[in-house]
């Protein structure tokens, strides 16, 4: 049986896309040489015009993926650092969002945007450490945040054939991650959450690597508590349907999300939660702290993201 | 969750045997006319501005004509464009129809866009229109990229970006020569230089010139008088074969003027960071003046008789058309029909 990991997961998925469909391209920065993993080998495998090392120009090669995609190619790009997307904010929020919505539907933008190793890397300090999902959900890009190497390559291999712009954020804290895998590999569809650990009493809501200490202390609360973990999957669209059936078994709600707090994602599922589906106790959400910029140090990095001990206290909060 | 969704533009790959001139901008004539017509509906989109029946306003090109006919006259019916704010002229010179453009502009459901895009966003995929823009030097990556597919293709096609001198400092326009360069894309930057970005002059704003930076990257570049059609058509030609032929980029900074105000908001300000007198000089250099004298007198007035003709049928068509039905606001945001939800719930 082999262990899968992440970036190879990844890997596969790319790979199996350039093989499918010649319209599949990539760029970005140091792709050729793979050095974020990702694209290990897929240079010379598929050559350099179609696996594209590019200059440091974030900006101009987001558009150029939009015009090469509106003019029939299925472009991934790939971004090193997570703070990049605040510098192609205006190409991917502004341009490529927008174009089909602007040209009434004349036309659709296949981009995949890829971040592999999205929020702390620990060390990288406060402009290599940001997990900026929520914003791209707030704007209504379709946004992915796999937890597993199966779902990274199902949902990076459903994001590259999903005919709008999809941001794949690839968590670093899930990148170490490696899966038995005794089923065969596929796309897994945009939009579907999955209940990774099933519960009767709370529902925790864990994005992307969160999940991790999400079930752990789910695992170590089992005599007090039964949890359930809701793994969204895709935050943008939503599965809401799936966190309704949730809610219904359980009633309450703890959302543990590594955005930061004002109009991160948690907030709009407890928002959500509390304006349209059954709770019998008022949610609670673990993020980051408003407006955080991770500082450098590691006690000061850790301090700030959404930890274990605080879910436990989230968690018995909800079931008093 | 999910509800049909209207078929998509028509496969833009082409090809198109035609080298050179664009069919239907093929004479002097012809380019006059299409720099008549798009003078005429500038003139008329101000006045339906001011009636109230175009919401928003328009950046009008009234005195830029002979940039964009200029152009388009050296593009096959493939080759592909980008275009700005100021978008009328060039959606119109590479062959847009007048009447689903007003439409447009109108905001009604017959527009080129559904009414969706208005003045800034109009496009029209199958006349390789890619879109107007409201970022100033957003379309030049655009462009690129579009390139770019097209030589992975195997086909010939070029792009063009169009961009006004206020996109001279913006990052991404240097970033996408940069790009285009290296990688010898088929791309013709068109800088279209009015002298102003809003109320600052160039030479307030750009340090160099427009060459200097084309220059910077290799990328072969020319000045000309943009209000001389024949002037820029030679350079377009010049610069598209080359590209064409897998000779890289090319550039041509086009010397022009616009005639009215930024925006037509703006006419409200009386704002004097123009003269009078520089005003009036430009006038004088009219581009269609310059064009008229290439044809005969009864020529030119068939011709202005045809083009007051077609836009009498354009603001008919536009101002006979249902506005969109505001049930379907959200059309089109995802190509596969994905519905977000709504704004409030019931």
């Amino acid at each position: 049986m082999s262990k899968l990991s992440y970036a190879k997961a990844m890997n596969k998925a790319l790979a199996g896309q350039l093989e499918a469909d010649p319209a599949v391209c990539v760029f970005g920065e140091d792709v050729g040489a793979g050095l974020a993993g990702l694209t290990l080998g897929l240079q010379e495998r598929f050559g350099p015009r179609r696996v594209v090392d590019t200059p440091l120009s974030e900006q101009a090669f987001a558009s150029l993926g939009t015009g090469a995609a509106l003019a029939g190619m299925r472009p991934v790009i790939e971004f090193q650092i997570p703070s990049l997307l605040f510098l192609t904010f205006e190409q991917i929020a502004n341009q490529a969002h927008k174009i089909s919505l602007m040209t009434g539907g004349q036309a659709s933008v296949p981009v995949t945007y890829v971040v592999p190793g999205s929020g702390s890397r620990e060390g990288w300090a406060g402009q290599h450490s940001d997990h900026p999902y929520s914003l791209f959900a707030h704007v209504g890009v379709k946004t992915v945040v796999p937890a597993t190497p199966s779902d990274a390559y199902g949902l990076l291999t459903a994001a590259i054939r999903d005919d709008d712009p999809t941001v794949v954020f690839a968590p670093a804290g899930a990148m170490a991650v490696r899966e038995d895998v005794t089923w065969e590999l596929g796309p897994v569809p945009l939009g579907e959450a999955r209940v990774r650990r099933e519960g009767a009493d709370v529902t925790v809501v864990a994005v992307g690597h969160l999940i991790y200490d999400a079930l752990a202390v789910a695992e170590e609360l089992a005599d007090e508590v039964s949890v359930e973990v809701f793994d969204p999957r895709t935050l943008f669209p939503f599965d809401w349907p799936a966190l309704d059936r949730s809610l219904a078994r359980t009633g309450r709600l703890v959302v543990i999300d590594d955005s930061n707090r004002s109009c991160g994602i948690g907030a709009e599922i407890l928002a959500t939660a509390a304006e349209e589906m059954r709770l019998t106790a008022p949610p609670k959400r673990v993020t980051r702290p408003d407006g955080a910029v991770l500082p450098f140090a590691l006690g000061l990095d850790r301090a700030l993201q959404p930890s274990r001990e605080q879910l436990r206290h989230a968690i018995r909060a909800v079931m008093k | 969750m999910t509800t049909p969704h209207e078929p998509g533009p028509a496969p833009l790959i082409g090809t198109a045997p035609l080298i050179g001139t664009a069919p239907d901008l093929r004479t002097a004539a012809d380019r006059y006319r299409r720099m008549r017509l798009i003078r005429g509906f500038e003139e008329l989109a101000l006045s339906l501005v001011k009636s109230g029946v175009i919401v928003g306003g328009t950046h009008p090109y009234i005195g830029q004509e002979a940039v964009a006919v200029g152009v388009c006259a050296a593009l096959r019916s493939d080759d592909l464009i980008t275009s700005t704010h100021r978008g009328h002229g060039h959606v119109l010179a590479k062959g847009a129809d007048p009447k689903r453009m007003l439409a447009e502009l109108a905001g009604r459901a017959t527009g080129l866009n559904r009414g969706r895009g208005g003045s800034m966003h109009a496009a029209d995929f199958s006349r390789g229109i890619l879109g107007a823009n409201g970022i100033v030097g957003a379309g030049a990556p655009i462009a690129a990229g579009a390139a770019w597919a097209g030589v992975r293709q195997g086909s010939d096609r070029i792009a063009v970006s169009f961009f006004g001198d206020g996109a001279l400092n913006q990052g991404v326009l240097l970033e996408t020569l940069n790009l285009a360069a290296i990688w010898r894309l088929p791309v013709l930057f068109v800088c279209e230089n009015n002298g102003y970005a809003t109320t600052l002059s160039a030479a307030a704003a750009v340090a160099g010139s427009a060459l200097g930076r084309a220059a910077a990257f290799g990328i072969p570049a020319e000045t000309v008088d943009g209000m001389d059609a024949e002037a820029v058509l030679a350079a377009s030609i010049s610069a598209a074969e080359r590209a064409r032929a897998g000779g890289g980029p090319g550039f041509v900074e086009c010397r022009t003027y616009r005639f009215e105000n930024h925006h037509t908001r703006d006419r409200a300000f009386r704002l004097a960071y123009r003269s009078a007198e520089e005003v009036a000089a430009w006038r004088e250099r009219d581009p269609l003046k310059l064009a008229s004298t290439l044809i005969s007198e009864d020529e030119r007035a068939a011709i202005d008789a045809e083009v007051a003709r077609i836009l009498a049928e354009a603001r008919e068509f536009a101002e006979a058309s249902p506005a969109p039905d505001p049930a379907g606001a959200c059309d089109h945001l995802y190509a596969d029909g994905l519905r977000p939800r709504a704004g409030a719930v019931p």
